[in-house]
């Protein structure tokens, strides 16, 4: 799909006009122009997040309550206390940094394969396809605050649809929010639930990418179905892959609102995110400084998990 | 678009068992996950329709024994720990401006970016893009704090313009533009057009279609934004429906007439935007992801 310079061999030169240097663009009369196109979003990039993105650094070298007048510079104070033994901070922040840990490798798996078959479901040429495809996507449209009041609801221990309906299998009550496992039980389904459909929506425009001739020319050859799967599907949606993967670790280190609202961090401090306690300390407490630092480490852990994530799958490629 | 069928089958001569196997088992899959996507926004609905003391009983009625409106008296009447009526104008207002300023600014960078030769425009590009990376909790300290610095805590406009930063659109626009013939300026040039009277009269008219994905798109993740509103917007009357459930969960407890109610509320107008603008959800979704 490239879309960058389309070159257009047969249109026909005005007279008395060269094409100027790089792709024929015209040229302006004001070499201001552009800057005034740009102005209004480029105000808005300046202030939200080039100077954020400079001034959170600063925050986190101080000890920083908007509240009081003095903060104190303190280095790198607020990064070495979150591996000092002694800190107050070091252990709820490597706990919710376990829990947001424990959330991204249990739903990331789900989540790149159940819309991959879910996908492959939704690509068959059956009539009223669009319409299932339209019903899968819809719990995506909606907001994790939507999500996370009627899961509550479900998922309550006594009057649940969920344990109703496991009662009426003969199984026992579970309490979904309230003991571990179950409370990641919850967390994980209910995200896979609500988010499965942008991947599947992501990987069915992979699938219809892949060109036909591939498979026909694989039946040609003998190979069944599975063959064709593994040798011609799976290698065609291999950008589709890395985006998926990348894309779902992305949104699971961000996790929040289901923990803030189905189990609020229950039980104990289990389900308590990374984000969670990172806006809890910098934005409740107003411990600023410590909860800039600590977003500084999520986003390393984020970066070193891309890197390995990209280093896997260039390998494969090979 | 010649979609792949690996299991492409001829048109069924009689009525054999198997074939007939065939055709009902892709719709018996279908329907059981429809079922399972769906029953959970119905109980929701259904919920909210019935008795408070109802809601609770067992079997479970997916269809009200008796309908009631008492969820939605209730939350539409209250105005002072919980005005939802306010939470559903303030959204209703903030989502509609963030989706109007993300379409100008970002229309107009976009339009320069890919259709404008100028110094450092391939340095500015990458520097815009390669923010699209970094992960949005690390702008959470500064931006309350630039916000706060505005006097913009507890209002909408911490809520509609921060996001409307966001490197998405510039990217979403300028590979539609990009697309775009270049003649179309050209010819306008020599009619002696200016640039502005260019964008205004001739980009944008073709652009309606990414134009109202990017809007629909920009509405939706502003109607649904959750965590920054949480920690922003402050007082009853300021909040949004996301936070605005939060408060309401913890202010019901146990009416779920009522909490569902509120569910109802926030899920209409992005169920009937998506209704009406499914198509261009779902293409903005799959092109921004393949283009990513």
């Amino acid at each position: 799909m490239a879309t960058q310079g389309i070159e257009q061999p047969h249109v026909q030169q005005p007279p008395g006009r060269k094409p100027s240097g790089s792709g024929r663009k015209p040229t302006d009369a004001s070499p201001l122009t552009p800057f005034v196109f740009l102005a209004p979003y480029l105000l808005l990039f300046l202030i939200f997040i080039v100077i954020p993105a400079v001034f959170g650094i600063w925050i986190s070298l101080h000890t920083w309550d908007p509240l009081l007048p003095a903060k104190p510079w303190v280095g790198l104070q607020n990064y070495t206390d979150l591996f000092a033994s002694n800190s107050t901070t070091a252990g709820p922040f490597w706990n919710s940094m376990e829990a947001t840990g424990k959330f991204t490798l249990y739903s990331v798996p789900l989540l790149v394969v159940i819309p991959l078959v879910i996908a492959l479901i939704l690509n068959q040429q059956i009539r009223g396809i669009q319409f299932f495809r339209a019903m899968y996507f819809a719990p995506y449209v909606l907001g994790v605050a939507v999500i996370g009041i009627l899961w509550r609801f479900l998922l309550d221990p006594n009057i649940g649809l969920v344990n109703y309906y496991l009662g009426v299998l003969g199984l026992e009550k579970v309490p979904w929010i309230t003991a571990l496992p179950w409370a990641w039980v919850s967390l994980v389904g209910v995200t896979v639930w609500w988010t499965l459909g942008f991947n599947a929506v992501i990987y069915l425009a992979g699938l219809q990418d892949i060109d036909p001739e591939l498979y026909n020319a694989a039946k040609v050859d003998g190979a069944n179905r599975w063959q064709r799967f593994v040798n011609v599907t799976i290698p065609g949606l291999r950008p589709v892959f890395v985006f998926v993967v990348t894309v779902t670790i992305l949104a699971s280190a961000n996790m929040f609102g289901q923990s803030y609202i189905i189990t609020q961090g229950a039980p104990g401090e289990e389900t308590t995110t990374a984000i969670i306690y990172i806006a809890e300390t910098g934005l409740r407490q107003f411990n600023m400084g410590a909860a800039a630092a600590m977003s500084y480490m999520l986003a390393l852990a984020l970066l070193i998990v891309s890197v390995v994530n990209f280093a896997v799958f260039r390998n494969r490629g090979d | 678009m010649a979609q792949t069928t690996p299991s492409a089958q001829t048109k069924p001569t009689r009525r054999d068992p198997r074939q007939v196997a065939r055709l009902i088992l892709p719709y018996a899959v279908l329907i059981l996950l429809t079922v399972v996507f769906v029953a959970p926004l119905l109980w929701m609905f259904s919920t909210s329709l019935k008795p408070n003391f109802q809601t609770t009983q067992f079997p479970p009625n997916w269809i009200p024994q008796d309908f009631s409106g008492e969820g939605y008296s209730t939350i539409l009447t209250t105005t002072t720990q919980t005005p939802v009526l306010r939470w559903f104008i303030n959204s209703l207002v903030a989502a509609t401006a963030h989706a109007a300023l993300v379409l100008v600014t970002a229309s107009m960078a976009a339009y320069a970016l890919a259709r404008m030769n100028f110094r450092g425009k391939n340095v500015l590009f990458a520097l815009i893009i390669s923010t699209l990376f970094i992960p949005q909790f690390v702008f959470l300290m500064p931006n309350y704090l630039i916000v706060d610095s505005f006097g913009w805590l507890d209002t909408l406009l911490a809520i509609i313009v921060p996001s409307a930063a966001g490197a998405f659109g510039v990217f979403f626009l300028r590979q539609f533009y990009l697309s775009l013939p270049q003649e179309l300026e050209e010819a306008a040039l020599i009619d002696g057009a200016n640039r502005y009277q260019i964008f205004l009269r001739i980009i944008l008219p073709i652009s309606k279609a990414p134009l109202a994905t990017l809007a629909v798109l920009s509405f939706l993740t502003n109607w649904n934004d959750f965590l920054w509103p949480v920690y922003v917007l402050l007082s009853p009357a300021s909040q949004t429906l996301p936070p605005g459930l939060a408060i309401l969960q913890g202010a019901y407890n146990t009416n779920y007439t009522v909490i569902m109610a509120g569910g109802v509320l926030a899920s209409v107008p992005v169920l009937i935007l998506y209704l009406f603008a499914q198509r261009y959800i779902i293409q903005g979704v799959s092109r921004s992801g393949l283009k990513g």
